[in-house]
């Protein structure tokens, strides 16, 4: 009875601590697919709305050059210049993941290559910022001719 | 059936006009940001002056209207996709609806219709050729 007892005991640890190891492992991280889902998402969601806000300040043309010069300033400060960095940031993920996305539907290999492709597209992401981030930044903290 | 084929077409759109965004957009990046002086070279003389020359002007509508409808469809995705409650659905998806078809016509308008020299404005702030020629 003792050596069963044992087993069962053993038995049963082994259970609690595999389901333990389940339970922690059912919650869904995700992989490479589910955040370029999540990265479009939000980066769709806040060009649209920098979109609205864009043709408005744009429209303001045809008040008169004195009101969307003054309306243009708003955009020429360090904060605004920050957001403008992120703007280009998302624009640029967008972009690139956008043609994934085509790439995945309209090709026969595209789901195949879903994942390597994610992967060119923050390499090409961070390539691209790269080569915009410094001459956008010094522009917008050395001020730049008005 | 003939809704399916409407979300469809929506999706087909957002391939398309997606491909040829990115070559707009970057170009508008590009052409008014990449500039010396970046965003702090934009002003009414630069931006009416671009506006006088009808190339610009169909570059820009066509950059309206592919953005606006393709950034409203997107929202529309996401809208369904978390919006149970169907009077509030409702509510989102007609306001979106409003503000897009409000946008477009503004921008259009705004577009064709504006004087790169609007009379009584001082001549600095103009584009060049208002004075020269």
């Amino acid at each position: 009875m003792k050596v069963v007892n044992y087993k069962e005991e053993r038995v049963v640890d082994t259970v609690t601590r595999t389901s333990r190891t389940v339970i922690a492992g059912t919650l869904y991280r995700g992989h490479e697919g589910m955040w370029s889902w999540v990265l479009h998402r939000i980066t769709g969601i806040g060009i649209y709305f920098f979109l609205l806000v864009h043709v408005l300040d744009t429209a303001t043309l045809r008040i008169s050059p004195e009101v969307y010069n003054g309306v243009l300033g708003a955009y020429k400060t360090p904060i605004m210049g920050i957001g403008e960095a992120g703007l280009v940031g998302a624009i640029v993920f967008h972009a690139l993941n956008g043609l994934r996305i085509i790439l995945v539907d309209a090709t026969k290999w595209g789901t195949r290559f879903q994942r390597p492709m994610f992967y060119v597209v923050l390499g090409l992401w961070v390539v691209l910022m790269a080569g915009f981030l410094p001459r956008h930044l010094i522009s917008v903290f050395t001020g730049g001719a008005e | 059936m003939r809704r399916l084929k409407l979300e469809r077409l929506g999706w087909i759109f957002m391939r398309v006009s997606g491909f040829f965004l990115i070559a707009l957009i970057f170009t508008h990046l590009i052409v008014n940001v990449m500039q010396d002086g970046g965003v702090h070279a934009i002003n009414f003389a630069f931006v009416a002056g671009k506006l006088a020359n009808p190339l610009w002007q169909w570059f820009d509508v066509t950059l309206l209207w592919l953005a606006l409808i393709h950034g409203t469809n997107g929202m529309r995705v996401v809208i369904e996709d978390y919006v149970y409650r169907i009077k509030l659905k409702r509510f989102l998806l007609g306001g979106l609806l409003v503000s897009t078809t409000v946008l477009i016509v503004l921008g259009t308008l705004v577009i064709f219709t504006l004087d790169p020299c609007p009379t009584g404005a001082a001549a600095h702030l103009l584009p060049s050729f208002c004075t020269t020629g």
